[in-house]
């Protein structure tokens, strides 16, 4: 009955259901080499440098993070679609994040360490608050939103919070008997 | 070329609308009910939590589509800027088969005696056209049994003293409770509050041959698979198409209201879904597009005796345009009070939504619906950062370990807060679109003060560790309660239609929809405009004298 749901996203939802077989861990590694070599919206350089930012936003802990989750392929996928009218805000966002990064320690973001990184986010919050708040709302939306959008990937968001998976619907674990 | 004449054409398969196709059919008038949005089913209800009628992160589910429907929309600092459905400030509602009621939350709550003498009760208040309704609880109570059993209500309000009276019960008896239920219900009653089962648009057990709920996670904003949430979809419009009367085009955006010389209705014109031109001459035109809509119909409709829009003789069409302001308050607690049971929202009390020391009404507060994981990005306290460790770790502890109470603000409806067509956009049709300006009343931000802190003081009691509130401010209030833009009244001076819902101006066109609330409750409109449609298409039906089209 969703047969018309998975034509259309057939490319997302089938990206997702591999990532979830090949488990979260061994994704991550052969993701970031692959870099540069499928992205839809973003130069290899942007990627780079979105997937740093959302590993700052969402950290890994003892939990994936953004980055694991592959937020940066949901922000690329839906910046060809619904997002395509926030393409110039990334460009510009992204270029933005990196000059303040160039003016505050002489190095590109990606090459900045950690500490480094928060510096210049923080500054990026205050400077150019508006791309900052869309690329955290996107970088939620990657690592906590439905799988079938190219981020979650693994479920990494639904596992750490412990939401049963794959999905329950009331019947499978809430006795509605006495209701028919 | 024109199509085959009918004695009525709907505007709108919405609550209202559905209503009325079925009320009009099955008294035997040729009824055409004209829907923009498709008719979805239970299948396409994927639980996605970025596209679906509540997050509308990657668009609105049930529509409108982003890429056809702009809108303009002034905020408070006068700024102007065009604005897609999943935009906040579109103020959108589903345009869909069934319209709101399809992936709604499915409350189905009858106003209060004083909702519908808000003037009389409390006085004037500056700034506000707050006023009566031209009808009283009294009137609607029939028809509000009309649709609760015809339809088919769940629920137990009879722990709600505050209640206006009911002759008969609800038909169906709630769901069991949930864990949150459990928590809050004993601290309501300890505080001295009344707390209740929320009557809701929902089978508990199977009725009217559409089964009961399973209770899942994903309800407000998605399709039920089961149907066993009640909409207009799976009710009336159904009811109406059996009788053979009723014919639904879907896909069909409305572009005007065709008027004779005399300046009296005889039709509409509407898109099909191939985009083309197509007249449908009826002797009665019924607009039920939701507040925002409707309005924009009626100014989009120029003649020479109404340039300045139809039924706008008096510049009252598209004035007064009012929502619900929700407030409220999270909880943190230090035990697991997620269980995961759906649908989410089932305890309320009414205990604050009149006779408050100072206001002007009030609010209802209940619990809210489940909140998926992104969502919950909205229940994150603001002295956690944004961002980070610290961040991720709030979420992660306590994504099961809160509650929120909330509910919504009666408003102080506005002269100013308005919509109007405007001048320069267009939509894919080429249709002048809705252009939204104002602001909202101080005085029910007041109340939002007020009812937060209430939200909170009941968090506190049922054990919430740490509580934080959530209010609103200065902006325009829309979105899906969206009313009060084509006002009921007496006085065709000062409103649009008079008590049935007819146009001053026109007595072939009428508004049945939540455009005609003076005042909108402190609740969830639906019941109420089902009710509504119930009343004002049995007076039509009353005053219905025959027609020019072949029945």
């Amino acid at each position: 009955m969703e047969i018309r749901g998975v034509r259309l996203r057939r490319r997302t939802f089938l990206g997702a259901g591999l990532a979830a077989a090949a488990g979260v861990t061994a994704i991550s590694c052969g993701r970031s080499s692959q870099l540069g070599t499928s992205w839809r919206f973003f130069t290899a350089d942007e990627a780079q440098t979105v997937q740093a930012i959302c590993a700052q936003l969402i950290p890994s802990d003892r939990d994936p993070g953004a980055k694991e989750a592959g937020a940066v392929n949901y922000i690329d996928i839906q910046l060809t679609r619904p997002f395509r009218r926030y393409q110039k805000t990334y460009r510009r966002g992204i270029a933005a994040v990196d000059d303040v990064s160039r003016s505050k320690f002489g190095k590109p973001f990606v090459q900045l360490n950690s500490d480094q990184q928060v510096d210049a986010l923080n500054a990026v919050e205050e400077k150019s608050g508006a791309f900052f708040d869309l690329i955290l709302a996107h970088a939620r939306q990657g690592f906590y939103g439905d799988p079938r959008h190219g981020g979650n990937r693994g479920m990494a968001s639904w596992k750490m919070l412990g939401l049963p998976f794959p999905q329950v619907r009331g019947r499978q674990h809430y006795d509605v008997s006495e209701n028919g | 070329m024109a199509l085959k004449r009918v004695h009525a054409v709907i505007i709108g398969a919405g609550a209202g609308g559905g209503v009325v196709a079925k009320e009009l059919a099955t008294a035997g008038l040729s009824v055409v009910l004209l829907e923009r949005g498709k008719w979805h089913s239970g299948g396409d209800c994927r639980k996605d939590d970025l596209f679906n009628q509540r997050t509308q992160v990657l668009g609105a589910k049930f529509g409108p589509d982003d890429e056809r429907n702009p809108r303009v929309l002034v905020d408070e600092h006068g700024q102007e800027s065009v604005v897609i459905p999943s935009d906040g400030g579109y103020s959108n509602n589903a345009a869909c088969v069934g319209g709101g009621t399809f992936s709604y939350g499915a409350m189905a709550w009858r106003y209060m005696e004083k909702d519908f003498r808000m003037r009389s009760t409390y006085g004037a208040v500056e700034g506000s056209t707050l006023a009566d309704w031209p009808i009283a609880y009294d009137d609607l109570e029939p028809f509000y049994e009309k649709a609760e059993w015809e339809m088919g209500v769940s629920g137990d309000d009879s722990n709600n003293i505050f209640k206006a009276p009911r002759k008969k019960p609800l038909p169906m008896p709630p769901l069991p409770h949930t864990l949150e239920h459990r928590i809050l219900q004993p601290a309501a009653e300890r505080l001295g509050l009344h707390p209740f089962d929320i009557p809701m648009l929902r089978n508990t057990v199977p009725y009217n041959g559409r089964r009961s709920c399973m209770r899942c996670r994903w309800c407000v904003g998605f399709a039920c698979e089961l149907s066993a949430r009640t909409g207009t979809h799976n009710t009336v419009i159904p009811a109406a198409l059996a009788t053979g009367n009723c014919e639904l085009r879907t896909d069909s955006m409305t572009k005007e209201i065709l008027l004779d010389s005399q300046g009296r209705a005889s039709g509409v014109t509407y898109f099909d879904v191939h985009d083309r031109l197509q007249e449908q001459p009826a002797d009665l035109v019924i607009v039920c597009g939701g507040a925002i809509e409707s309005a924009r119909l009626l100014l989009n409709t120029k003649h020479r005796l109404f340039p300045n829009g139809l039924g706008n003789r008096s510049d009252w069409v598209g004035r007064n345009l009012q929502s619900h302001s929700y407030a409220g308050a999270n909880g943190l607690f230090d035990y697991d009070t997620f269980d995961d049971i759906g649908p989410g929202a089932s305890i309320a009390i009414c205990d604050y939504n009149h006779g408050n020391p100072g206001l002007t009404g009030g609010g209802m507060l209940a619990n809210e619906f489940i909140r998926l994981p992104y969502q919950f990005m909205a229940s994150v306290p603001p002295w956690v950062a944004p961002w980070g460790l610290e961040h991720k770790e709030f979420v992660r502890n306590a994504y099961k370990r809160t509650i929120v109470l909330i509910g919504p603000v009666q408003e102080m409806p506005l002269f100013d807060a308005r919509v109007q067509v405007d001048p320069k956009v267009k939509d894919h049709w080429g249709i002048p679109v809705a252009r939204l300006s104002g602001t909202r009343h101080d005085h029910t931000i007041e109340i939002g003060r007020f009812l937060a802190a209430k939200a909170e003081a009941w968090l506190k009691e049922a054990g919430a560790v740490q509580t934080w509130k959530r209010g609103f401010g200065k902006s325009l209030s829309g979105g899906q309660h969206q009313a009060g833009t084509c006002r009921m009244g007496d006085d065709p001076r000062t409103s649009v239609v008079n008590k049935d819902c007819q146009l001053h101006d026109v007595d072939n066109v009428y508004v049945i929809d939540a455009s005609v609330h003076v005042t909108n409750g402190a609740f969830n409109p639906a019941l109420t405009i089902l009710a509504n449609a119930y009343r004002a298409s049995a007076n039509l039906l009353k005053a219905w004298k025959g027609s020019k089209a072949a029945a």
